[in-house]
C-alpha cells in the first residue's frame, strides 16, 4: 500500500479546496496564494518522481478503500502506478510548477481562483494517468475538463476567450459523453468496470461488436482531446485564446494525455478481445500521418504564434500517434521520449511568447518584427527551444523522433515526419528570427488573419517595463531540461531501461496479473506477450537518428530563412507569399463554428467506424 | 431478447448531436448538449436492468431478494447533478458571448473573430 | 459549410454511425439480462460491509468514494469557473446589481405565489437535510439532497425577492460552503491516510442498527459533506444567474 498513490490528486484538490475557501481572507495576500500553489505543484511533483522510482520494477497497485478484488472481481476502485503513467503525470506536475511560478507576476489581479483552477487540473492530469477504472478515469477527465474549459474563458473581458472557451467546451464535452457511452456498453457486456476485469471478461466472452463498438466510442472522447485529425478543431481556437501559462499545460500535457487515454485503452482494456492487431496498427498509423501532416500545413501559415504553437503540437500529436501505431517497444520508448522532451520545449515556447505578450502587447508576428531585439534572454531562448522543436541533438526530442523511425523502418514515413518537422520547426524559428532578430522582411498581412492574429492584445494589467525573473527562469529551466533529458539518455541503461517500462506497458497478461492477481482468470488466451511478439530492439543513438536530426534542423533553418527573405529572392519572387494558397482552403475547415465541429466529429467517428467494422467483422 | 431500450438511448444520443450541428443558437446547442448527455444515463440504467429486480434498496425488505445493480445508478446518480453544472458553466459562457456580441448565433460568433 | 451542406453530410454520416452503434448493441445480453458480475457482487456484500441499506449510497460513498471525490469536484469547479466568468462582467459595472436592485421598484409577486412558496420553504429545506444525512438508507445521499436544500434558498426568492435570497446566501459564504463541502470530502481520505488505512477507509465505527444515522461509518459524513457542498453550488449557480437576469431586464428597460 503506497501512500504516495492517493495523494498525489487529493494534495491538490484540498490545496485548492482550502484556497477557495479562505478566498476572501486573501484578499491582499496574493502571495500567500501563490506561494501555496506552488508548493503544492513542487509537491505533486517530488512525490510522482519517488513513486517513478519506486515503479521501475514493478507496477504498484492501490485500492481506495482497501477493497481488493475476490476471485478476479473488483468491486473497488484502483489506482495503478507504473513508469509510463507516473513520468506522464510528473511532465504534468513539472509544467504546472512552471506555469504557476511563470504566473506569480504575471496577472496582478489574478484572484485565488485562477490558483484553485490549476490545480484542481493537476488533481485531474495525475487521477487520469493513474486510474485503473474506465468510469474513474473518466471522471478524472471530466474534472480537467471542466478546470480546463474554466481556465480558457479566464479573461471573458477579451474579445477572443469565450468563442474559444465554447468551442472547445462543446466539442469535448460531446466527445466525453461518447466514452460514457462506450463505458456503459462494454459494462453491459462485462459486467465490469476495472480494466484489468474488463480486459479478462471481454476476450472470453462472445458479442465481438460491442467491443469494437465501445472501444471506439471510448477512445473517441481521448481523439477530441488528442487533437487528432479531424477531431481537432477545437484545439487552436482554445490555444489562441487561453491565458499563456494556461497554453504550456493544454499543449505540454493535456493533449498527449488523450493520447494516453488511447494507448491505454488498447493495452490495458480492449487489445486482447480486439485482435487484429496489424490491421488496427494501419488506421492508427494513417489517422497520425494525415494529422502529422495537416498539423504541419496550417503550423506554416499563421501568423499568430500561439495558435502556429498550437497547430505544431497538432503535427506532433500526430507523430506520437503514429508512434503509438507501431505496436512496438521501441516506438513506444520514442513516443515517451519525444512527449517529454517536447512538453518541455513548447512549455518554453509558450512562456517566451508570453513574456512577449507581456512587454510587447502583442502574439502578432508581423506587428512584432524586429521588436523583440529588446528581449535578449527570451529571444535565445525561444530560438534554442525553435531548434529543440526541429531535434537539435541532444534535445529529447531527436531520440524520441529516431526510435519512432528506427521502430517503424519505412522509408516513406521518416520522409514524411521529416518534412512535417521542418515546417513545423522552420514556422518557429521563422518567428524567432523575425520578432527577436529582426532578420528579413515582415510577413506581407492577409487582412482576415491580422484581425485574427491581432484579437488579442495583452493578458498582463499593465506592460511592464522589464520582465520579471520569475517569468523568466522557468523558459530557461525548461529547455534546459529538456537538454538534459536528452544527454540522460546517453547514460547506458537508460534507453533500456524506458524501452522495458514500454513492454511491460503493452503487456496485457502482466496487467491483468498485476491489478487482479496471479490467481485471477488464469490470464486469457488472446492476450499474447508482447515480446514474443516484437522481439526487443535496442534503444540507442544511431547514425541516422542523428543524421536525419542535422538534416532536419538545416531544413528547418533553411525554410525559416526562405520565408524571411522570401522578397529578396531574385530568382523566385513572383508576388507569391508561402503559404498563402493555404488560407481560403483552412478557413472552409477551421471555421470557428461549432456546427461544423461537431459534423466532423460524427463523419471521422462514421469513416473509423466503418474502418474497424471491415477490419474486424469477421472475427 | 430486446434491445429497445439500448435503441432508445441511441435514438436520443442521434436527436441530440442532429440538433448541436443544425441549431444556431448557442442555447439551443447547450441543451442539445444535455440531450447527448441524458441519452448517456437511459443506456446505463438500461445496461444494469435484471428484469424482475426490485430497486437495491432494503431497509424494509425481508431476506436477499433479486434487485437491479447498483453500480450504474450511482453512476447516473452522480452525473445528473455533476450535468447541472456544467450546464450553468456552459451557460455563463452563452451569457457572455450574448454581452460581448449581441447575439447567439455561432455563425455569427466565428464572423465576428475574423 | 452551409447549413444545407452540413445537415446533408451530417446525416450521411450519422447513418454509418448507427448503424455502427447498433452493430454493437445487438452484441449487448438483451435488456433485463444483466450478466454482472459487479452488480451481484456489491448487493453480495455491501449490507454486511458498510451496515448501509440504500446500496447505491454505499456504492457511491464508499465502494467508488474516489469517484464521488472527482464528481464532487466537478460540480465545485463549474461553479467556480461561472463564478469567475460572471463576476469579471460585473467588475466592469460602477455600482454592484445588487446596490442598483435596491432602487428600483419590487415587482410584486401574487400573494399565492408568495404563500405557496413560504408553505414549501420549510418541507423542502427539511427533506432536503433528511436526504443529505440519511444516505445510508435513501436513494439520493448529499447530490440530490443538496439540490433540494437549495430549492428551499429558491423559494425565499421566489415568495420574496432577490434581496432576501441575495442576504441568505452572500457570496462569500455559498464559496466557503463549496469548497469546505468539496474539500471535506478529499479530508476524510486523507484522514484515513493519516491512521494508516488506505485512502477512503471506511474507519469509523459501524453502529449496531443497520440504517440509523451512526450505522454505517464515514458515510453519512461524507454524504453530509456532499450535500453542503452541493446545496451552496447550486445556491450560487441560482444566484449568478438570477443577477445576470436583473442586470439584463435592467439594461432592457
Amino acid at each position: 500500500m503506497n501512500q504516495l498513490i492517493p495523494l498525489t490528486v487529493a494534495v491538490p484538490l484540498l490545496t485548492a479546496a482550502a484556497l477557495l475557501a479562505v478566498r476572501p481572507l486573501l484578499a491582499g495576500l496574493v502571495w500567500v496564494a501563490n506561494l501555496a500553489a506552488v508548493a503544492a505543484a513542487a509537491a505533486v511533483a517530488v512525490m510522482l518522481a519517488f513513486l517513478l522510482r519506486q515503479t521501475s520494477t514493478d507496477e504498484a497497485v492501490y485500492w481506495f478503500a482497501g477493497f481488493r478484488p475476490s476471485h478476479g472481481v473488483a468491486i473497488g476502485v484502483n489506482f495503478v502506478a507504473g513508469p509510463i503513467s507516473v513520468g506522464l503525470a510528473l511532465i504534468g506536475a513539472i509544467l504546472m510548477t512552471a506555469a504557476l511560478v511563470f504566473s506569480w507576476r504575471y496577472f496582478t489581479h489574478v484572484g485565488t481562483y485562477f490558483h484553485g483552477l490549476m490545480l484542481i487540473f493537476l488533481a485531474g492530469v495525475a487521477g487520469f494517468c493513474l486510474a485503473g477504472d474506465v468510469f474513474d478515469l473518466f471522471v478524472w477527465f471530466e474534472l480537467m475538463g471542466v478546470a480546463a474549459y474554466a481556465l480558457t474563458a479566464y479573461r471573458p473581458e477579451e474579445r477572443g476567450p469565450i468563442q474559444g472557451a465554447l468551442n472547445f467546451a462543446i466539442t469535448n464535452s460531446v466527445g466525453a459523453y461518447l466514452s460514457l457511452t462506450g463505458i456503459a456498453l462494454i459494462y453491459g457486456r462485462t459486467g465490469a468496470l476495472n480494466m484489468a476485469q474488463i480486459g479478462q471478461a471481454a476476450a472470453s466472452r462472445s458479442g465481438h461488436g460491442v467491443v469494437v463498438v465501445s472501444f471506439l466510442l471510448i477512445i473517441a472522447g481521448f481523439l477530441v482531446k488528442a487533437a487528432i485529425v479531424p477531431f481537432h478543431f477545437w484545439l487552436a481556437d482554445a490555444h489562441a485564446v487561453a491565458p499563456t501559462p494556461v497554453c504550456v499545460l493544454f499543449s505540454g500535457v493535456m493533449v498527449e494525455l488523450g493520447l494516453y487515454g488511447i494507448a491505454r485503452m488498447y493495452w490495458s482494456v480492449f487489445g486482447g478481445a480486439l485482435g487484429h492487431q496489424a490491421a488496427l496498427a494501419d488506421v492508427f498509423l494513417a489517422l497520425g500521418t494525415l494529422t502529422s501532416v495537416v498539423g504541419a500545413l496550417f503550423c506554416f501559415r499563421e501568423r499568430h504564434v500561439k495558435r502556429l504553437l498550437a497547430f505544431s503540437t497538432i503535427s506532433h500529436m500526430g507523430m506520437f500517434l503514429a508512434g503509438f501505431a507501431l505496436m512496438t517497444p521501441l516506438g513506444l520508448a520514442g513516443v515517451a521520449v519525444y512527449v517529454a522532451g517536447h512538453a518541455l520545449v513548447k512549455g518554453a515556447l509558450f512562456l517566451c511568447s508570453g513574456i512577449a505578450l507581456h512587454r510587447l502587447r502583442s502574439v502578432n508576428e508581423t506587428c512584432l518584427h524586429g521588436r523583440g531585439r529588446k528581449l535578449p534572454v527570451t529571444g535565445a531562448t525561444f530560438t534554442l527551444a525553435g531548434l529543440g522543436l526541429a531535434g537539435l541533438p541532444p534535445f529529447a526530442l531527436f531520440l524520441g523522433k529516431g526510435w519512432i523511425e528506427d521502430s517503424a523502418r519505412m522509408t516513406w514515413l521518416t520522409v514524411v515526419f521529416t518534412l512535417c518537422a521542418i515546417l513545423a520547426a522552420g514556422a518557429v524559428l521563422r518567428v524567432a528570427g523575425g520578432v527577436f532578430y529582426g532578420l528579413g522582411d515582415p510577413p506581407r498581412e492577409d487582412p482576415r488573419m491580422e484581425a485574427e492574429a491581432n484579437e488579442e492584445t495583452g493578458e498582463t494589467d499593465e506592460g511592464r517595463q522589464r520582465t520579471p525573473l520569475t517569468m523568466l527562469i522557468p523558459p530557461v529551466l525548461l529547455v534546459a531540461g529538456a537538454m538534459a533529458a536528452g544527454v540522460a539518455m546517453l547514460v547506458p541503461g537508460a534507453g533500456a531501461a524506458i524501452e522495458r517500462a514500454a513492454l511491460r506497458f503493452q503487456d496485457q497478461a502482466a496487467y491483468q496479473a498485476a491489478v487482479l492477481g496471479p490467481s485471477g482468470h488464469g490470464g486469457s488466451a488472446a492476450a499474447a506477450p508482447v515480446a514474443t511478439l516484437h522481439p526487443v530492439e535496442p534503444a540507442a543513438v544511431t547514425v541516422s537518428a542523428v543524421v536525419v536530426a542535422l538534416v532536419c534542423v538545416a531544413g528547418a533553418l533553411a525554410l525559416a530563412g526562405a520565408a524571411l527573405y522570401w522578397r529578396r529572392l531574385p530568382v523566385l519572387r513572383r508576388g507569391y507569399e508561402p503559404g498563402a494558397g493555404l488560407t481560403e482552403f483552412s478557413r472552409r475547415f477551421q471555421s470557428g463554428v461549432i456546427n461544423d465541429y461537431v459534423t466532423w466529429l460524427v463523419v471521422g467517428l462514421a469513416i473509423i467506424g466503418g474502418v474497424l467494422a471491415l477490419i474486424t467483422g469477421h472475427g | 431478447m430486446t434491445y429497445f431500450p439500448y435503441l432508445v438511448a441511441a435514438w436520443i444520443l442521434a436527436c441530440g448531436l442532429y440538433g448541436l450541428v443544425t441549431n444556431r443558437d448557442l442555447i439551443h446547442q447547450i441543451i442539445c448538449l444535455i440531450v447527448v448527455q441524458s441519452s448517456t444515463y437511459v443506456m446505463l440504467l438500461a445496461t444494469g436492468y435484471v428484469t424482475g429486480g426490485i430497486a437495491p434498496y432494503f431497509s424494509d425488505v425481508p431476506g436477499s431478494p433479486k434487485a437491479v445493480d447498483p453500480v450504474v445508478q450511482a453512476l447516473a446518480l452522480t452525473d445528473v447533478v455533476v450535468e447541472a453544472a456544467v450546464t450553468a458553466l456552459l451557460a455563463s459562457f452563452a451569457i457572455q458571448a450574448h454581452k460581448r456580441f449581441g447575439t447567439l448565433d455561432p455563425q455569427d460568433l466565428a464572423e465576428f473573430k475574423g | 459549410m452551409t447549413p444545407g451542406q452540413r445537415r446533408v453530410i451530417f446525416l450521411v454520416a450519422m447513418a454509418g454511425l448507427a448503424a455502427f452503434v447498433i452493430w454493437g448493441i445487438t452484441g449487448l445480453p438483451g435488456f433485463g439480462r444483466y450478466p454482472g458480475p459487479y452488480g451481484p457482487a456489491i448487493l453480495k456484500v455491501a449490507e454486511g460491509q458498510t451496515n448501509a441499506t440504500g446500496i447505491v449510497s454505499a456504492v457511491n460513498f464508499e465502494y467508488r468514494g474516489i469517484d464521488t471525490v472527482g464528481e464532487e469536484f466537478i460540480l465545485f469547479t463549474a461553479v467556480v469557473g461561472m463564478t469567475v466568468v460572471l463576476r469579471k462582467l460585473r467588475g466592469e459595472r460602477q455600482r454592484p446589481a445588487i446596490e442598483e436592485a435596491r432602487e428600483r421598484a419590487q415587482p410584486a409577486g401574487g400573494t399565492g405565489v408568495r404563500a405557496a412558496a413560504l408553505a414549501f420553504t420549510g418541507p423542502a429545506a427539511l427533506i432536503g437535510w433528511w436526504l443529505a444525512t440519511h444516505a445510508q438508507t435513501n436513494p439520493s445521499g448529499g447530490f440530490q439532497g443538496g439540490v433540494v436544500l437549495a430549492t428551499a434558498f429558491l423559494l425565499v426568492y421566489l415568495g420574496g425577492e432577490f434581496l432576501t435570497f441575495r442576504r441568505l446566501s452572500p457570496v462569500d459564504i455559498t464559496d466557503a460552503a463549496e469548497a469546505i463541502g468539496a474539500g471535506g470530502f478529499a479530508a476524510v481520505g486523507v484522514t484515513a491516510i493519516a491512521a494508516g488505512l488506505p485512502y477512503m477507509d471506511n474507519y469509523l465505527p459501524l453502529g449496531k442498527v443497520p440504517g440509523a444515522v451512526s450505522s454505517a461509518g464515514t458515510i453519512a459524513l461524507i454524504s453530509f459533506l456532499v450535500g453542503i457542498g452541493v446545496a451552496a453550488a447550486f445556491v450560487q449557480i441560482a444566484g449568478e444567474l438570477l443577477e445576470q437576469t436583473m442586470l439584463v431586464r435592467e439594461g432592457g428597460g
